[in-house]
C-alpha cells in the first residue's frame, strides 16, 4: 500500500519521468504525447487531492529525500497552503492539456513532441516549487518552470521570440535576486531548510544582511509574479504565447510565484519579522497602484489577449493587496490570508477561461483584435457564453467568484481601517466593466456590416476544447456560490492557523 | 576614511560580488546587442556564484582544504571548507547554463527571423509589420 | 411569527427553469412562448399562495446558507416584499402575452435571447423583492442589471448600443455604490438583515456623519430609481422594444430601485432614525425636485415613449416622496403606489407599443386622429393617463389621497408639500391631455390614403392592455384586489411609530 507520505515526491518524480517518456514516445508516434501528458497530470491531480485530504485530516506531511534528516537533506513539506495551491495548479494544468490536444495540433503541428515534453517540465517545476520545504530547492524549481515557460512562450516563433527573450532576461534577474537572497541567509545561518531558517532567524531580525535578503526575495519574486511596476515583461509574453500557455501563465504561474512569496514571508521569515517593518503597508499601496494602472492599460488595448494580460497585472494587484492586508485582519472569514488564497483560485478559474476562449477565437478564425469579433456570439454560442460568464465574473457581478473575492478584500480592508482600498477595489471593478463589456458588446450586439441573416451558421470549436472552457466558466459560478456558503473556508483557515494569522493572531 | 576601508575589507566578498553584479546588470540594460545582453546576464549570475563560493571558506585566515575527511588530516589541525555552497553552485551553474542555452537558441531564431540581433532594429521591424 | 418554507425558492426557480426551457425550444416559437407563459403563471400562483400567511403577520423564511456571521443568504418574505413580487409576476404574465403579439408583428430578431433575458430579469426582480437582507438583495439587483442589458440593446443599432452602454454604465456604477453601502452597513451594524423599524444598533455604532454619508451611498446605489440628476439612463433606454420598456422600465428595474430605497428607509435605518437625522426632509426635497423637473422635461418630449419615461421618473420620485414623509399614511401611499403605478404605467407603455405596431408611429405629433382608428387602445391609454394625473376613477387618485394625508400627518415643513404635488398634477395634465386630445379630436393630415391601413393591434396585445387598464380602475373602487391594501396595512402596522 502506497502511503500518502510518499505522494509529494512522487508528484514531482512522476512528472519528470513522464517528460522524458513523452520525448521518447514521441519518436515512435506523435499521438502518444498527449495521452501520456494527460494521464500523468490526471494521476498527479488525484494524488494532489489525496494529499489535500490527508493534510486536512491528519496534518502536515514531511518527506525526507533519500532519508537525510532535515537541516542537511532536502525536505518536502506539504501543509494546507501547498496542498491547496497544488490542487489548483494541477487542475488548471489538466484543463489546459485537455484543451491543447486539438489546438496544438492546429497551431504547432510540427512541434507536438517538444511542446508536451516542455509542458510536462513546466508542470514538474510548478509542482516542485509548491511541495518543497527547502529554499534552494525552491530556487531550482523556479528556474525549471521559468525555463519551460520561456521555451513555450517562444514556440510560436516570430514576435513571440522577442517576448520570450525579454521575459527570460527579466526572469533570470528575478531568479538571481532570489538566489542572492538565499546566499545572504545562508551566510548568517548556515542552513537552507525553511523550517530551520525560521527557527534560526528570529534573533537576527535586526541584522542588515537578513533585511537585505528579504529585499532581494521581494524584488526577485515581484518580477516573477509581475507585480506592478515590474510587470513589463508580462503583456508581451502572455499575449504571444499559445493560448493554453497564456492560460497557464496568467492563471497559475504568476500565482505560484505569489505562493513562493507567501512562503518566504511567513515560513522563512515569520509574522514577527513582517511586523517589524512597514513592508506590507507599502506592498498594499503598490498593489493598489497596480490594480488601477493595470486596468487603465487594459482599456487601451485592442488585442484581446494583450488586454487580458494587462488585466492579469491588475488581478495580481488584488492578490498582493490581500496579502498585504493579511497581517492586520483578524476575522475568521476574511482575516489573514483568506482573501489572497481565495483569489488565487478565483483568478485561475476566470483568467484560465478567458485565455482559453481567446485561444478559441484564434483557433477558429485567427481573430486577435477585439474589433474583429462582430457577430461571433451567433457563430460560437457556447464559447461566447463562457466568455461572458468569466467576464462578468471579472467585473464582479454576483454570485460569481470575482464578486466573492472583491467582497472579501473589501471587508478585509474595512477591518484594517484602510478605506482607500475599498475605493480602489470598487473603482477597479468599474474599469473592468469598461474593458470587458466592450468585448461582450462586440460579440453579441454589433451587427455585421453587409450580411444580415446569412451568418447564423454555427462554427463551434471541437468538443475537446469546448469542455475545458465550459468547465471553467461554470466553475466561475459554482465556486463563487461555494465560497459564499463558506464550505471551503476550513482549508484556508488551516493556513492561517499555520502562520498565526487571521483569528489565530496573538494580539 | 578608515572606517570605510574597514567596512569594505570586513565584507570584501560582498563588495566584490555586488560590483561584478552591477557590471553585468549595466550590460544587460545598456547594450543593444542581444548577445551582449546575455554576456551581461552571465556576468551577473557568475557574481552570485562567486559570492556563494566565498561563503564556503571565509575567515581572518582562509586556509581550508578540500573536504576530504581523514583521521590524519584532522590530527594535523587542517580545516576543510564547507562543501555545501560548492554543491549548490554546481546546481546553479547547471541552471545558468540551461538558461543561457535557451536564450542563445532564442537569439539564433530571432536572427533567422529578423536578420539582426540588435534589439532596436528588431523592435522597428516589428513595428513595420504592424504589431 | 416565522415560517420556514421553500416557496420563495420555488417562486424564484420558475423563471430560471423557464429560461432553460426557452433556450431548449428555441426552434419552435409556439412552445417556447408557452413556456414563458407557464413559468409566469406558476410563479404568480406560488407567490400568491403566500399571501394568507403573510397577512396573518407571519414572515416566510427560506435560508440557504450563512455567507458571513450575521448575514444569511436567503429569502425572507414580508408583506412589503410580497407586494412588489405580486406586481412583477402578474405583470410578467400579461407582458409575455403582449410580447408575443409585439415581437411577431414586428418580426423582431433574436427572440429567444429576448425571452431568455426577460425571464432572468424577472428572476432578478422577484429575488430583490423576496430577499431578506441587503447582500442577497445586492446579488439579485446586479443580476437584474446584467440580464436587462441585452433587452435594452436589443435593436443592436448604434443608438441602441449607446443606450445599452449608458444603461450599464449608470446601473453598474450604482451597483458599486450599493455594494459599498452594504459593506459599510455590515461594518457598522454587524448585520444587513431587514428589520422592521430599522437595525437597532446602527445608530449606536456609527456617527451621525457616517450615517448620512452611508445614506448618500445607498441613494447613489439605487440609481435604478432614476432620481435626478441621475436619471438620464432611463429615457435613453427607451430605444428598447416596448414590452421591455413596459415591464422593465415601468415595473421591474425602476421599481427595484424605489423598492430598495423604501427598504433602506423603513427596514435598515428605521423611521425613527431617519427622523432624528433629518434625512426625511432631505429625501423629500430631492423627490419633489425630481417630480417637478421631470414633469417639465416631459412637456418638451414629442416621442411618446420618452414622454412616458419622464412621467415614470416623476412617479418614481412620488413613491420616494411618500416614504420620505416618514408618516404611516405616507409610507402606505408609497407602498401602494408601487403596484398601482405599475399597472397604470404599463398600460400606457403597452398602448404606445400597440400604436407603434399598428401604425408605426412613435411621435405624438403624428398621432392625430388615431383614437378613431384604435379606439380600444386610446381609451385604455386615457385611463392610464387619468391615473398619472391622479384623477378618479383610477388607482392614482387613491395613492395621491394618501400622500396628501401623509403630509398632514407629518406636519411641520411637510405640510407645505401638497402644493407641490398639486403643481405636479397640473403639469401631468398638461402633458397627458394633449395626447388624448390629439388622438381623438384632431384630424389627421392626408387621412384618406392611410385610413384603411391602420387598425387595432393583434389580440395578444389588446387583451393585456385591457386587463391592466381595468385593474387600474378596479383599484380605485376596491384597493384590496390581490390583497394589496391588506398587505400594505400589514407592512405599515408592523413599522410602528407615528410621528407628529
Amino acid at each position: 500500500m502506497l502511503s500518502v507520505e510518499h505522494l509529494p515526491v512522487l508528484i514531482v518524480v512522476i512528472s519528470l519521468l513522464s517528460a522524458f517518456t513523452i520525448f521518447i514516445a514521441g519518436w515512435l508516434n506523435k499521438r502518444f504525447c498527449w495521452f501520456i501528458s494527460f494521464a500523468t497530470i490526471l494521476v498527479q491531480l488525484v494524488m494532489a487531492v489525496f494529499i489535500l485530504h490527508h493534510v486536512l485530516t491528519v496534518g502536515t506531511i514531511h518527506y525526507w529525500l533519500g532519508g537525510w534528516s532535515p537541516p542537511w537533506g532536502i525536505e518536502y513539506v506539504v501543509d494546507a497552503l501547498n496542498a491547496y495551491v497544488l490542487v489548483i495548479l494541477l487542475f488548471l494544468a489538466l484543463i489546459c492539456v485537455t484543451y491543447s490536444k486539438r489546438s496544438i495540433a492546429h497551431e504547432l503541428p510540427y512541434k507536438i513532441v517538444p511542446f508536451y515534453t516542455v509542458y510536462q517540465l513546466l508542470v514538474t517545476g510548478l509542482c516542485g516549487v509548491t511541495v518543497t520545504g527547502d529554499i534552494f530547492n525552491m530556487y531550482v524549481f523556479i528556474e525549471i518552470f521559468s525555463l519551460s515557460a520561456y521555451a513555450l512562450i517562444a514556440s510560436r516563433g516570430k514576435i513571440a521570440l522577442k517576448a520570450s527573450f525579454t521575459y527570460l532576461v527579466l526572469g533570470s534577474i528575478g531568479a538571481c535576486f532570489f538566489l542572492l537572497g538565499i546566499g545572504f541567509l545562508y551566510s548568517v545561518t548556515g542552513t537552507l531548510n525553511m523550517h530551520d531558517l525560521s527557527l534560526l532567524l528570529p534573533p537576527l531580525y535586526g541584522n542588515k544582511i537578513v533585511l537585505t535578503a528579504f529585499g532581494f526575495f521581494t524584488v526577485g519574486l515581484s518580477i516573477k509574479m509581475a507585480l506592478f511596476p515590474l510587470h513589463t515583461w508580462l503583456p508581451d509574453a502572455h499575449s504571444f504565447a499559445p493560448s493554453e500557455i497564456s492560460a497557464m501563465l496568467s492563471g497559475i504561474i504568476i500565482e505560484v510565484s505569489t505562493y513562493a512569496f507567501i512562503r518566504v514571508c511567513f515560513s522563512v521569515y515569520t509574522l514577527n519579522f513582517i511586523k517589524l517593518l512597514p513592508i506590507f503597508d507599502i506592498l498594499c499601496w503598490i498593489a493598489a497602484l497596480g490594480i488601477i494602472i493595470g486596468s487603465v492599460l487594459a482599456i487601451a488595448q485592442y488585442n484581446l489577449k494583450r488586454m487580458l494580460a494587462y488585466s492579469s497585472v491588475s488581478q495580481m494587484g488584488y492578490i498582493m493587496l490581500a496579502v498585504g492586508l493579511s497581517t492586520s485582519t483578524h476575522h475568521a472569514l476574511w482575516g489573514g490570508l483568506n482573501p489572497a488564497l481565495m483569489h488565487i483560485l478565483n483568478h485561475a478559474l476566470m483568467k484560465g477561461c478567458l485565455f482559453l476562449v481567446a485561444g478559441a477565437f484564434i483557433y477558429k478564425a485567427d481573430l486577435w483584435n477585439i474589433t474583429d469579433f462582430t457577430g461571433l456570439g451567433r457563430k460560437m454560442p457556447y464559447t461566447c457564453a463562457a466568455f461572458v460568464l468569466a467576464a462578468i465574473s471579472m467585473i464582479g457581478v454576483p454570485p460569481t467568484v470575482g464578486f466573492v473575492s472583491k467582497l472579501y478584500i473589501i471587508l478585509a480592508s474595512l477591518e484594517a481601517g484602510k478605506f482607500i482600498f475599498v475605493a480602489v477595489m470598487l473603482l477597479s471593478s468599474l474599469l473592468n466593466l469598461v474593458y470587458f463589456w466592450r468585448v461582450i458588446e462586440m460579440l453579441y450586439m454589433r451587427r455585421e456590416e453587409g450580411e444580415e441573416h446569412s451568418s447564423s451558421s454555427k462554427n463551434e470549436i471541437p468538443l475537446s476544447m469546448l469542455i475545458p472552457v465550459l468547465t471553467l466558466a461554470s466553475l466561475c459560478i459554482i465556486v463563487g456560490v461555494l465560497w459564499l456558503t463558506e464550505i471551503p473556508i476550513p482549508i484556508l483557515d488551516q493556513v492561517n492557523a499555520l502562520f498565526g494569522l487571521g483569528r489565530y493572531a496573538t494580539p | 576614511m578608515e572606517w570605510l576601508l574597514e567596512e569594505i575589507l570586513a565584507k570584501y566578498n560582498y563588495w566584490i560580488s555586488i560590483t561584478i553584479m552591477l557590471i553585468g546588470f549595466y550590460a544587460m540594460i545598456a547594450k543593444d546587442n542581444l548577445i551582449k545582453k546575455l554576456v551581461g546576464l552571465s556576468i551577473f549570475q557568475t557574481a552570485i556564484f562567486l559570492f556563494f563560493i566565498s561563503l564556503a571558506d571565509i575567515g581572518p585566515i582562509p586556509r581550508g582544504t578540500a573536504p576530504i575527511v581523514s583521521e590524519a588530516m584532522m590530527h594535523k589541525g587542517y580545516v576543510y571548507v564547507n562543501p555545501l555552497p560548492h554543491v549548490l553552485i554546481l546546481t546553479a551553474i547547471v541552471v545558468s547554463v540551461a538558461t543561457l542555452a535557451v536564450a542563445l537558441a532564442l537569439v539564433i531564431r530571432m536572427y533567422e527571423e529578423y536578420g539582426t540581433i540588435e534589439e532596436t532594429e528588431i523592435i522597428e521591424e516589428e513595428r513595420e509589420l504592424g504589431v | 411569527m416565522i415560517e420556514e418554507s421553500i416557496r420563495p425558492l420555488l417562486a424564484i426557480l420558475c423563471p430560471a427553469i423557464g429560461s432553460i426551457l426557452i433556450v431548449l425550444f428555441r426552434k419552435r416559437p409556439n412552445i417556447r412562448e408557452s413556456w414563458t407563459m407557464l413559468a409566469g403563471i406558476a410563479q404568480f400562483l406560488i407567490i400568491f399562495s403566500m399571501v394568507p400567511l403573510i397577512i396573518e403577520g407571519a414572515i416566510i423564511k427560506c435560508t440557504f446558507f450563512t455567507a458571513f456571521p450575521g448575514v444569511d443568504f436567503g429569502f425572507s418574505v414580508d408583506a412589503f416584499g410580497l407586494i412588489f413580487a405580486i406586481t412583477s409576476t402578474f405583470l410578467w404574465i400579461l407582458v409575455s402575452s403582449y410580447s408575443i403579439g409585439y415581437m411577431r408583428s414586428l418580426k423582431e430578431h433574436a427572440q429567444t435571447r429576448y425571452y431568455f433575458c426577460f425571464a432572468w430579469a424577472i428572476f432578478g426582480a422577484v429575488g430583490v423583492a423576496l430577499s431578506g437582507n441587503l447582500l442577497t438583495m445586492f446579488v439579485f439587483y446586479e443580476i437584474l442589471t446584467v440580464s436587462t442589458y441585452p433587452l435594452v440593446a436589443h435593436d443592436q443599432t448604434p443608438e441602441a448600443l449607446f443606450a445599452g452602454r449608458k444603461y450599464l454604465a449608470y446601473l453598474l456604477t450604482a451597483g458599486v455604490f450599493f455594494l459599498a453601502a452594504v459593506v459599510f452597513t455590515y461594518h457598522f451594524a454587524g448585520t444587513t438583515d431587514f428589520v422592521t423599524g430599522g437595525i437597532p444598533n446602527l445608530a449606536s455604532e456609527a456617527s451621525r456623519t457616517a450615517l448620512m454619508a452611508l445614506f448618500a451611498l445607498f441613494l447613489l446605489g439605487f440609481m435604478k430609481a432614476a432620481w435626478m440628476p441621475f436619471h438620464s439612463w432611463l429615457p435613453t433606454a427607451m430605444v428598447a422594444p416596448t414590452p421591455v420598456s413596459a415591464l422593465l422600465h415601468a415595473v421591474a428595474v425602476v421599481k427595484a430601485g424605489v423598492f430598495g430605497i423604501v427598504r433602506v428607509v423603513c427596514y435598515i435605518y428605521g423611521v425613527d432614525l431617519m427622523h432624528e437625522l433629518g434625512l426625511g426632509l432631505a429625501l423629500a426635497c430631492l423627490a419633489t425636485f425630481t417630480i417637478i423637473v421631470a414633469n417639465l422635461f416631459a412637456l418638451a418630449q414629442d416621442n411618446l415613449k420618452r414622454r412616458l419615461a419622464y412621467s415614470t421618473i416623476n412617479q418614481l420620485s412620488l413613491i420616494i416622496f411618500g416614504v420620505a414623509l416618514l408618516s404611516p399614511e405616507g409610507i402606505e401611499g408609497a407602498m401602494m403606489h408601487i403596484p398601482f403605478h405599475g399597472f397604470m404605467k404599463i398600460t400606457l407603455f403597452m398602448c404606445a407599443g400597440a400604436i407603434m405596431v399598428a401604425s408605426g408611429k412613435k411621435n405624438i405629433s403624428e398621432m392625430a386622429g388615431i383614437g378613431k382608428k384604435m379606439p380600444v387602445t386610446m381609451i385604455t391609454f386615457s385611463i392610464g393617463a387619468l391615473g398619472m394625473c391622479a384623477l378618479p376613477p383610477t388607482a392614482g387618485f387613491v395613492t395621491h389621497h394618501l400622500f396628501v394625508g401623509g403630509c398632514e400627518e407629518a406636519g411641520g415643513t411637510m405640510s407645505f408639500f401638497p402644493y407641490i404635488l398639486l403643481i405636479a398634477a397640473i403639469l401631468d395634465v398638461m402633458y397627458f391631455f394633449p395626447i388624448i386630445y390629439t388622438a381623438f379630436f384632431e384630424k389627421s393630415e392626408g387621412s384618406s390614403g392611410s385610413k384603411s391601413k391602420i387598425k387595432e393591434a393583434p389580440l395578444f396585445m389588446l387583451v393585456p392592455i385591457a386587463i391592466t387598464a381595468t385593474v387600474s380602475v378596479i383599484f380605485f373602487f376596491y384597493p384590496d384586489l390581490f390583497h394589496i391594501s391588506e398587505l400594505v396595512e400589514t407592512a405599515v402596522s408592523s413599522l410602528g411609530g407615528v410621528h407628529p
